[in-house]
Formats: C-alpha cells, sequence, structure tokens
C-alpha cells in the first residue's frame, strides 16, 4: 500500500526548545495560532465595514443632515460631515468589499479552516505549516493596502464591489485612478493567500486523517471546508485573472473591457460572477458545516441525514458554478440562456431545503440545551430560511425585471451573510472559544448580545425587502431625489436607528471576547460534552495538538447513543464492540 | 510510481491519496493555475470571436520562426528535467546536477529569448494597447496591409504571453534553488521529493506553453 | 412595511406581479412551516433533567420528501416564469407595432430620440428630448438603448421594465403603458458619482393628447 512519508507524530523538536515569542506567536507555523491572528485580523476589518454600512445608513436615513462626528473626516470626503456622493460610492463599494475578502471570508475560511481542520482529523498541524504562515502574512499587507486606498489622491475604488466595467476600468468616468489600482492590486494579493490556504486544507483533508477517520466520518464542519477551500481553489484565480485585466486596463492600456476598441464590458461581468457565485458558496458553506457540528450537539442527537447533508454540501458546490448568469439577467444577454441559469439557480433551493429540514430534524425529539452557540446556530437557520426564500424571488427572472438592483437584493444579501454567515460566526467562536482560549465566554453576556443581536438585525434588514418591494434602487446616495421614494423616508430612517443599535449591541460581545480572554472561568477540555477530536485535548490544545495519534472509531454525532450511558460518545472513545484499525494496520504492515 | 522510501506503511494514519503531501499540494495548486490560465484563454476566446477583424494574419505581426525555436527549447527543457529525475532515482548525483543545470539554463534562455521578442515587437510599434503612433506597424496598417486596430490583439498576446512568461520565470528561480540543493546533495535516491514537486510545475508549464503558442500565434 | 406592490401601469406588470404574489404565498407558506417547526421543537424539546434525545439517525422517506417537494415547487416556479419571461425580454417579443425611440444614454442623462414626421428613426428630422419620453396609451413602445459611457439600467417602476444599457451593445427592450399619467424613470445601476439623481420622467398621453404633443413638438423643431 503507496501512502506517505510524512507521519502523524507528534514533530519532537518542538517540545525540545522554547520557541521565542516572535516565533510562537507573530510568524507561527501552528495552525491555531495562525486560526487566531486571522481571526483579530478579520475583527478589526469588520469593525471597519461596520462603521462604512453606518455612514451608508446614515446617508440613507439622513440624507440632508451632518454625519455626527463627520466634521472629523478630511473635506474631500465629508465637508461640514455632509458625505460626498464620490465618497458615498467608495464607501459601498469598500464595505461590500470589506466584508466579503476582508471580515466573512477570512472569519470562516482562515480561522476555522485554520484551526478545526488539524483538531478535528487529528492531525498534529497542516500538511504545509510554513505556507499556512505565508498566506496569514500575505493576506495582513493586502488588507493594510486595501485600507490606504482611501488616503490617496482621487479617493477610493467607488465603482461598487464587483467593479463592473467600464465603470472601473477607465478612470474618466468616476475620477479614481490610484484608489482602483489599489484595489485591484490587495485582491490579486490577497487571492494569492486565498489559493495557498486552500491547497494546504485539501491536502491536509486527504492525506493527514488520524486512523479511523474516514471521509464519511467526518465532521460536516469538516466536510464543508473541505469543499470549500476546492471552491476557493477553483473561482479565486478567475478573480485574479480577470482582476489583473482590469488593472493592465487601468496602467498599460490594455482593450480588454473597452468597448471602443474590441474589448468587451460585459466580459467583465461573466468573469466576475464565474468567480462570484462560487464565491457566494465560499461565505456560506462552512457556515453551514459549522452549524450542523453545534445543532447536533446543542440537541444531544446525531445530524439529521448525515449522508444527504454531505452530498447537500457537494451539490449546492457542483450547483454554484453554473448559475453565474443570474447576476446579469437584465445585462442585455441571450435571453434562452436567462432561462437557462433560472433554472440551474432554482435547483439550488432543493440542497438548500434538504440542509434546513435536516437541521430541523436534528432537533426534532432532541434534548435541546440552549448554551449560547446552540443560539447562534438555531438563529442562523432561522435566519437562513429567509435569506433562502427571497432567493426564489430573484431566481424567477420575470420578478427579478422588477427587483433586480433594488433593496430587495441588498436584504437577501444580508440575510444570507449576516443572518447566515455572521450568526454561525458567532455561533462558532461561542463554541470554541474555551479550546483557542482556554477559558470559558460569560453566557449571561453572550444570551444578551444573542438576543439583541437578534433583534436589532431583524428591525434593520426585514424592512430591506419592503424598500426594494418598492422599486428602491441600491447604491443610491440620496433617494430623496425621486418622487416615488417619498413615502419610504420613514422607513428608512428606521432603519437607519436600528442599524445604529445593532452595531451598539456587538459591544457585550466585544468586552466579553476581550474579558474572557484574561479572566473567563477556566475551560474543561470538554466543555460542551462534545463527540469531536479537538475535546480530547487540553484547552487550549499544545503545539502539535495530540500527545500520541489518536484513533478514530466512529462518525461525529453519536450523541444519546444506547451504547453508552451518557448522552455523548467520543470519536475516540474505544467500546469493546469497535474494532481497532490501528492494530488490524499493523498487523496488515 | 514514487520510490519505496516513500511508500512506508500507512503510518498509523487513515489512507489518503496515494502521494506524499508535497506532490499532492503541487497537484492541487495546478489546479489552480489551470483556472487562472482558464480565465485568460476564455476571455481570449470571447475576445476574438467579438471582433475578429483586429487579428492579422499568423506570422504578419509576430516572428513566429523565432517563438517556435523558442517552443523548441522549452520542451527540450521538459526532456532534461525527466532525465534529471530519472538520474536521481537511480541515485546519480552527477547526472542530476547537470540536468537540472541544463533545465535552468533552458528555461532562463526561453525568458531571455521572450525579453527578445518583447523588444523587437515594441521597436516595431506593437504594443499592448495596439500600435504605437508613427511606427513602422501603423504604417502597414494605414496601407491597409494590416488590420486597422489591434487594440485587443496587443493587450491578450502580452497578457497570456507576458504571464506565461512569469511562470516561466517563477520556475526558473525554484529550480535555481532546486539546483543548489542538488549540488549540496540534499536529494538521495531514496527520498528526492524537491525534484519530483518542481518537474510537475515545470511540465505544467511547458505544456500551458503548447496551447498558448498554438492558439496565439499559429491559428 | 408591505408586501404589496405599488401600482403598475403597463401590460405585462400583471404578469409579472401574479407571479411575486405566487412566490410570496409559496415562500409564505414555507417560512411559516419552517419558523413554526423551529418554534414549535425548541420549545418541545429543550432539555430537561434525567431525560435522553431519542437516538434518530434519519429517515430516507422524509429525505425523499423533502427533496421532491421543493423540486417539484421550484421547477413548477421556472415553468410557469419562461413564458412571462419569453413574453418581456424574449428575442422577438417587441410587437411589430411598436413605436421606436432611440435613448442615448450618459452620465447622468437620458436622450429621448423621437422619429419626427418621416415615421423613421435614423434620419435628419429625428429630434431629441432630454429626459422626457412622451408616448401614447396603450400603443407599445421599443426602446434601444445606447450608452455612451458605462453602463446604465433603464428602470420604470411602475411599468416593471429594468434594462441595463451596455455600451458596445446594441439592447433593446419594450412595454406598453396601460394608464395616463407621469412616471419616474431611475437608473438603477451604479454608473458614478450623479448615479444616484439620474432620473427623467415618462409622460403618458392619451391618443389625442399624444397627436398634439406631437403635432406642437415638431413645429417647435421646425421653427429651430
Amino acid at each position: 500500500m503507496a501512502t506517505s512519508a510524512v507521519s502523524l507524530e507528534p514533530a519532537a523538536h518542538t517540545e525540545a526548545h522554547e520557541l521565542s515569542f516572535l516565533r510562537k506567536y507573530i510568524f507561527s507555523t501552528d495552525h491555531k495560532i495562525i486560526g487566531v491572528q486571522f481571526m483579530l485580523m478579520s475583527w478589526v476589518f469588520l469593525v471597519f465595514g461596520g462603521l462604512m454600512a453606518m455612514m451608508i445608513r446614515w446617508q440613507l436615513g439622513f440624507p440632508d443632515r451632518a454625519l455626527p462626528g463627520g466634521q472629523l473626516l478630511p473635506e474631500t470626503m465629508a465637508p461640514g460631515g455632509i458625505l460626498l456622493p464620490e465618497f458615498y460610492n467608495s464607501l459601498v463599494t469598500m464595505h461590500g468589499t470589506i466584508m466579503v475578502f476582508f471580515a466573512i471570508m477570512p472569519l470562516l475560511v482562515g480561522v476555522f479552516g485554520n484551526f478545526l481542520i488539524p483538531l478535528k482529523i487529528g492531525a498534529p498541524d497542516m500538511a504545509f505549516p510554513r505556507l499556512n504562515m505565508a498566506s496569514f502574512w500575505i493576506a495582513v499587507p493586502a488588507g493594510i493596502l486595501m485600507m490606504a486606498g482611501f488616503f490617496v489622491e482621487g479617493g477610493h475604488a467607488s465603482a461598487g464591489w464587483t467593479q463592473y466595467a467600464p465603470l472601473s476600468s477607465d478612470p474618466q468616468w468616476t475620477g479614481v485612478s490610484t484608489g482602483q489600482q489599489i484595489w485591484l492590486l490587495s485582491i490579486a494579493i490577497l487571492g494569492l493567500a486565498s489559493i495557498l490556504g486552500a491547497t494546504n486544507y485539501i491536502t491536509t483533508v486527504v492525506n493527514m486523517r488520524a486512523p479511523g477517520m474516514t471521509w464519511f466520518r467526518m465532521p460536516l464542519s469538516i466536510w464543508a471546508l473541505f469543499i470549500t477551500a476546492i471552491l476557493v481553489l477553483l473561482a479565486i484565480p478567475i478573480l485574479s485573472g480577470a482582476a489583473i485585466m482590469l488593472f493592465f486596463d487601468q496602467t498599460i492600456g490594455t482593450h480588454f473591457f473597452d468597448w471602443t476598441d474590441g474589448g468587451q464590458p460585459i466580459l467583465w461581468q461573466h468573469l466576475f460572477w464565474y468567480f462570484g457565485h462560487p464565491e457566494v458558496y465560499i461565505l456560506i458553506l462552512p457556515a453551514m458545516g459549522v452549524v450542523s457540528d453545534i445543532i447536533a450537539n446543542g440537541s444531544r442527537k446525531p445530524v439529521f441525514g448525515y449522508h444527504s447533508m454531505v452530498f447537500a454540501i457537494i451539490a449546492i458546490a457542483f450547483l454554484g458554478w453554473i448559475v453565474w448568469g443570474h447576476h446579469m439577467f437584465q445585462s442585455g444577454m441571450n435571453p434562452t440562456l436567462g432561462m437557462t441559469f433560472m433554472i440551474s439557480t432554482l435547483l439550488i433551493a432543493v440542497p438548500s431545503a434538504i440542509k434546513t429540514f435536516n437541521w430541523m430534524g436534528t432537533m426534532w425529539r432532541g434534548n435541546i440545551r440552549f448554551h449560547v452557540p446552540m443560539l447562534h446556530a438555531v438563529g442562523f437557520v432561522a435566519m437562513f430560511v429567509i435569506g433562502g426564500l427571497s432567493g426564489v424571488f430573484m431566481a424567477t427572472t420575470p420578478v427579478d425585471i422588477y427587483i433586480h438592483d433594488t433593496y430587495f437584493i441588498v436584504a437577501h444579501i444580508h440575510y444570507v451573510l449576516f443572518g447566515g454567515s455572521l450568526f454561525a460566526i458567532f455561533a462558532a467562536v461561542t463554541y470554541w472559544y474555551p479550546k483557542m482560549f482556554g477559558r470559558m465566554m460569560n453566557p449571561a453576556l453572550g444570551k444578551i448580545h444573542f438576543w439583541l443581536t437578534f433583534i436589532f438585525y431583524n428591525l434593520t434588514f426585514f424592512p430591506m425587502h419592503n424598500l426594494g418591494v418598492y422599486g428602491h434602487m441600491r447604491r443610491i446616495y440620496d433617494p430623496s431625489q425621486y418622487e416615488f421614494l417619498a413615502p419610504l423616508a420613514p422607513l428608512n430612517k428606521f432603519i437607519t436607528i436600528n442599524a445604529l443599535l445593532l452595531l451598539v449591541v456587538q459591544l457585550p460581545f466585544v468586552w466579553n471576547f476581550i474579558m474572557s480572554w484574561f479572566k473567563g472561568e477556566q475551560a474543561t477540555d470538554n466543555p460542551w460534552e462534545a463527540n469531536g477530536l479537538e475535546w480530547t485535548v487540553p484547552s487550549p490544545p499544545p503545539h502539535g495538538n495530540f500527545a500520541e495519534v489518536p484513533t478514530v472509531y466512529r462518525g461525529p454525532y453519536e450523541y444519546s447513543s444506547p451504547l453508552v450511558e451518557e448522552d455523548y460518545l467520543l470519536q475516540t472513545r474505544k467500546l469493546s464492540s469497535d474494532f481497532d484499525p490501528a492494530a488490524a494496520g499493523a498487523q496488515e504492515g | 510510481m514514487a520510490h519505496p522510501a516513500l511508500m512506508s506503511p500507512p503510518a498509523r494514519r487513515e489512507v489518503g491519496a496515494d502521494v506524499y503531501n508535497e506532490k499532492l499540494g503541487m497537484w492541487i495548486f495546478l489546479g489552480s493555475e489551470v483556472m487562472f490560465f482558464t480565465a485568460l484563454i476564455g476571455a481570449y476566446i470571447i475576445l476574438r470571436f467579438g471582433s475578429p477583424e483586429q487579428w492579422s494574419a499568423p506570422g504578419a505581426i509576430l516572428n513566429v520562426p523565432v517563438t517556435a525555436v523558442n517552443t523548441f527549447l522549452l520542451i527540450c527543457s521538459s526532456v532534461t528535467m525527466v532525465k534529471a529525475f530519472a538520474a536521481i532515482q537511480e541515485g546519480d548525483q552527477h547526472r542530476l546536477k547537470m540536468y537540472l543545470l541544463a533545465t535552468v539554463a533552458i528555461g532562463a534562455s526561453f525568458v531571455g529569448v521572450q525579453i527578445y521578442e518583447y523588444t523587437a515587437l515594441i521597436h516595431e510599434g506593437f504594443l499592448p494597447s495596439g500600435y504605437a503612433a508613427g511606427s513602422e506597424l501603423a504604417q502597414h496598417a494605414a496601407d491597409g496591409d494590416l488590420p486597422a486596430s489591434i487594440a485587443i490583439y496587443g493587450s491578450s498576446f502580452y497578457t497570456m504571453t507576458g504571464f506565461h512568461g512569469f511562470h516561466v520565470s517563477m520556475g526558473v528561480l525554484c529550480m535555481t534553488f532546486v539546483t543548489w540543493k542538488a549540488f549540496r546533495g540534499k536529494y538521495t535516491k531514496e527520498d528526492h521529493r524537491g525534484v519530483e514537486v518542481i518537474g510537475l510545475y515545470w511540465h505544467f508549464v511547458d505544456l500551458v506553453w503548447i496551447i498558448l503558442f498554438t492558439i496565439v500565434y499559429l491559428v | 412595511m408591505s408586501w404589496i406592490l405599488p401600482p403598475s401601469a403597463s401590460t405585462f406588470a400583471g404578469d409579472i406581479d401574479f407571479l411575486y404574489y405566487l412566490i410570496l404565498v409559496i415562500t409564505g407558506i414555507a417560512f411559516v412551516v419552517v419558523e413554526a417547526g423551529i418554534l414549535l421543537f425548541v420549545i418541545k424539546y429543550r432539555a430537561r433533567p434525567g431525560r435522553k434525545a431519542e437516538y434518530i439517525e434519519g429517515s430516507t422517506k422524509a429525505e425523499i420528501i423533502w427533496t421532491a417537494v421543493p423540486a417539484v415547487t421550484v421547477v413548477i416556479i421556472g415553468l410557469m416564469s419562461a413564458g412571462v419571461w419569453n413574453n418581456v425580454k424574449g428575442r422577438n417579443s417587441t410587437p411589430r407595432n411598436a413605436i421606436p425611440h432611440q435613448v442615448n444614454v450618459r452620465q447622468f442623462e437620458w436622450d429621448f430620440v423621437y422619429r419626427g414626421a418621416d415615421g423613421q428613426l435614423g434620419t435628419a428630422d429625428d429630434f431629441t428630448v432630454r429626459n422626457q419620453l412622451h408616448i401614447p396609451v396603450n400603443q407599445p413602445v421599443a426602446l434601444q438603448l445606447n450608452a455612451e459611457d458605462v453602463i446604465h439600467s433603464f428602470f420604470v417602476p411602475a411599468f416593471r421594465v429594468k434594462q441595463d444599457a451596455v455600451p458596445g451593445m446594441a439592447i433593446s427592450t419594450w412595454f406598453e403603458a396601460t394608464e395616463v399619467g407621469e412616471y419616474e424613470i431611475a437608473c438603477a445601476e451604479l454608473c458614478g458619482l450623479g448615479h444616484y439623481r439620474m432620473r427623467a420622467m415618462v409622460t403618458v398621453h392619451s391618443a389625442a393628447d399624444y397627436q398634439q404633443w406631437l403635432a406642437d413638438r415638431t413645429a417647435a423643431a421646425d421653427e429651430e
């Protein structure tokens, strides 16, 4: 039997000497430290993105009033505290960019991909630890570069996070050139980091699983992260290629998207969305994965229909490649093609429904413990349903004619990315916090944070559907320009106030996250009485994770198994009836 | 098949791919590279069908014979790469070093010829943005011997061949590193993963060039 | 907060609105079923001391049901949509008797080109009105969208019509107004710093008023 020379034995040299602070915490190759580094970086960007959202909301709710504290902004952005339209467009662009590329994506893929994969499959680290470190230290300068774009002459990129050409390709249409080029460079650099990360994750999952950790004993979080890594690997280079073409249009005078000399603006949209739709699933599949783990744990039951959950992940990932045209129904593309894209898009409802009903099936006849992660996970399911159902409206081409580019779309994406991904991130952070930092978060503060977030989140984003139903366009600086939008002004104000409150109620979480790090109750190895491999090692796990290579005897969701008295059963716990693959392997060898 | 030493018994892990991590990682990374070139080639096909009038006959602007020689060079470097790998499989350190050196040299020559090609083309007036004003080629276009505009032709030509050239350059750098390690005797008959992994990348870049040469120069 | 669409005033708006309400009802039912189910389960199956959850790994029958029901539903929605889509945006959907207009779109204005007295577009007597489209009621109108700089999108909420104007692409769209009145035209695709005020008006006249307006306009054009 042919396999690798790389063993899973913990690296001996790491125990031999203490690493310097710099090697241990800054330029660390330990996947757990890198995961935490990604988390701290993403929190910073999440705050930036959130503050940008507040400025956008202020302008929409109170278009005639100066932004409170807006006087602090330079004259080129907000003279006298009143946002300029060009700065507003930059804010819209950068809110989307920062949230998608520097907050949600690193939080899910960078943080939990890094932290969970080796721990949950029983590996001492990633397949390529140094590549992993490189991935983080490439992402950081990309982020700094991206923020620097605000301070260059002409302002930051302002063509929307989708960067439709020719608005983005020729500086004469926006007055932005350096900012635009910075955006494209930063995205190309971040793309490299993502591709290196994905290469690492896939290799690790394929080659480094502990004995007994067969494919269908892998937790759904790992399945989701594995499939996501494949999407990252294959989708990101498309964006990099497109971004480089746009960069050349801006800098060395190529004409890819210049319609006056043979170029095609629509080509950008095809390339962007060919990447962009898989990207959407990059942002939601890991969320679905971690939520599956947490719901099973909270319900004290096996995940309902584990195999169909795995196949649903694969189906969603596959369908994600053949639906990109649904972002372009009104772009003038061939209407027959539009019809095909409509059908393929509607079919995504099927695996999504399978997942939703299976989560409900998991809770059915359970013995549900409402710890904070479980609250967020159930919140995820409740919100993801809304985001999924609103998707049916825009998948249907005739209805899309009306709601395309309106606030209905904005509501939809926020139900998926905030109600979906971000609730899952809160669930995952509160669930694995004890394992990451060795301390428990305060559950009372956690519950307050969940309920307030849940309430103000819905008060902020649910009415956006109604704005869209009334035809309110997205990305407009001043809705008071239109008579037909005048009746919506009170609703816009209502949303803005709730958005501000939504930001405020994140403070308990920030406080909880920071204070628990220093003062939280000491965490036991397995505070949630869960089954996964990560709960068999100390909190936080040592460098190299496992003192000896674990052997896996069963799937990850054996909660309330009739075989044992407790309502959980660790994957590594050997019962007398279990077959021992390690011993069998040794005999074969 | 990898070396027996790389196929040690399933040392206490689940069976994954039948290859060691570095090789699997390179295969996966090349999957990403395939998508990158797919984006460039896909865009090229769409743009060319959209504006066929911008493409001149093969050889009218580009110097096909020189590039054909260059293509032959790159194929030769793949052969020397194979020879280098075969050498270390037999534990022949001397031939490993010689063939790696040859691969580096040929790869660098390929990049050199490409730079020469670019310089000549730019001198004639073929730029990424189209004709250079007042150049020799612009004159031919004005006479009606060449397409009125070659803006998209220029854009695609330089972007596609340029990115391939960039990949070869990166390959040469890595190959130099591998060669340096070979000279320090780091590869053995039993463990020579670095040689095999850089070889995979090298053959991939070679393969991409054959596709690019065909669709950009010959069709 | 309302889920009711604003008043509509075009021939195909009814079909689009019907599909919207149909989907609203279907998704509304799914929404209630799922959210009520979640609520019921979290209350009914909340943890109680001494109780153990039931060990259930799944049910093939249930899986088949919740695979098949959504699949059939979305396929039906898709089939019902196909006809409407083809009618509004299909290649040959523009009625033959539609009044043709060219619309030259640029940052941040709409130039509506009228065909003038000879009834032909692209001739010397064409005239242009900036940001004003005048059309007769109950007669289809075809717009040739000609973007001159970046991508814009022609959006009349009351007519349920939206179509991107892409530079370098000849894109046409059509609609037929059913109510006399004035309606706002908006740009729906981010097109630069003046995007938010890229507003125009469409005035729907009765047949007689439209003839009168045309006559006045032509006379005015002759004098110029």
